[in-house]
């Protein structure tokens, strides 16, 4: 989606009304960050709204990038913010050989998820764990980096990488993390937010 | 933003590829960054470069593998390196140009080209024309592609002196004044 680098445009600030719904989608689409949410998202600061290339609408508090939107598709995390905040957001892992190919813009394929490095979800290995916060729900990784619950096809998924500590990868999932342990191969995200991409480069000064 | 709260982790990013350091590798600029990571956060260099993590990492992949990704990094190095050294030639190859162009007899307009060759904002440039010469001043496409500042008023000399003094990047030598119309010779900076 940024392989190309974006110049930046004017921003515009958002009406309180549309701070708020855009925060209770947030939080909807992200249980998990409903106990860091305030810190995320300060309700006396102010958000503003930069309009890129290809319908895509960035969310910056503050010159930090929140989240961007395209069309109306589900919110999806900036890279910086997920760093911020990485045990908010549903991950899988991909193996070491992936990582250069997710790095310059390629989609994700399941080979990536399904071998030794990769890291699938697991469901059922948390019960019993102490959750996140109040109101939180019960999941998260495990420590190899497993999340506790199939996600679906069309959910926002944060992209790990083996051996690396912080995100390389946001992106929509095109298909269920268990159809791609099933069927092995085919692309699992396409057109991702990825490290040293245009949005990563964007300038916010 | 409040960073004191302990949810919120701090992420070092690296000041040569801007990503976290640990994916400098990926970056084509590796050569620098570890230069950079070296100097400005030790201990984290340590744990990225240090002999052990490199064994580490690269021990689960076939060595067919790990040939092939030293393919790429070489050659994507390579391409960072020469896109680098481009960008100096041109840098060091482009021109602003400086136009008096007569308008009606005794007035003139000025018009400057080749600026965003710098860097620069042209409309953020023409604004401070502006305001520097109380003149209107704007940017206009020209009909072969591109834009240029149109400033009103015959003030070559004086954005020559100002582009010198606010804008340090542009060299003197790579500033030409040409005037058109009569076509006379161009007095070189």
């Amino acid at each position: 989606m940024f392989k190309k680098d974006i110049n930046p445009a004017p921003r515009q600030k958002l009406k309180s009304s549309i701070q708020r719904s855009l925060r209770a989608n947030f939080v909807e689409t992200y249980p998990l960050v409903t106990p860091f949410i305030d810190e995320i998202m300060p309700k006396k600061a102010s958000l503003e709204q930069m309009k890129l290339p290809d319908r895509v609408s960035l969310y910056v508090q503050d010159g930090v990038p929140l989240f961007f939107q395209h069309d109306n598709d589900a919110l999806l995390p900036h890279l910086r913010l997920v760093h911020r905040f990485p045990q908010c957001f549903p991950t899988i892992r991909i193996d070491r050989g992936a990582i250069r190919f997710v790095l310059s813009g390629a989609t994700l394929m399941a080979p990536g998820l399904t071998s030794p490095g990769g890291r699938l979800p697991l469901p059922d290995a948390r019960e019993g764990k102490e959750t996140l916060g109040e109101g939180a729900p019960n999941e998260g990784a495990d420590e190899e980096g497993r999340w506790s619950r199939e996600l679906e096809k069309g959910e926002p998924v944060v992209v790990m990488a083996e051996g690396k500590e912080e995100a390389c990868a946001v992106g929509v999932l095109v298909m269920g993390t268990k159809e791609c342990k099933e069927k092995g191969k085919g692309p699992v995200i396409e057109e991702a937010h990825f490290l040293g991409d245009g949005l990563w480069k964007l300038n916010f000064d | 933003m409040a960073e004191t709260a302990s949810a919120s982790r701090e992420v070092v990013y690296c000041g040569v590829c801007t990503l976290p350091p640990e994916y400098c590798e990926y970056g084509g600029t590796t050569k620098k960054c570890q230069e950079w990571l070296e100097k400005a956060n030790p201990a984290l260099y340590e744990r990225i470069w240090s002999a052990e993590a490199l064994e580490a990492a690269t021990a689960s992949l076939s060595i067919e593998a790990k040939e092939r990704a030293a393919k790429d990094a070489k050659k994507k190095a390579a391409k960072a390196e020469a896109a680098e050294q481009k960008q100096a030639e041109k840098l060091s190859s482009s021109v602003v140009t400086i136009k008096r162009i007569e308008r009606n007899k005794r007035k003139y307009v000025t018009s400057v080209s080749g600026l965003e060759a710098f860097g620069l904002d042209l409309k953020k440039v023409a604004k401070d024309f502006g305001k520097k010469f109380a003149t209107g001043s704007s940017v206009t496409k020209v009909p072969s592609g591109g834009e240029e500042i149109v400033v009103q008023g015959d003030v070559s000399d004086e954005i020559e002196e100002f582009l010198l003094e606010k804008y340090k990047e542009i060299p003197e030598d790579n500033i030409e004044l040409v005037e058109d119309k009569k076509k006379k010779g161009a007095a070189a900076g």
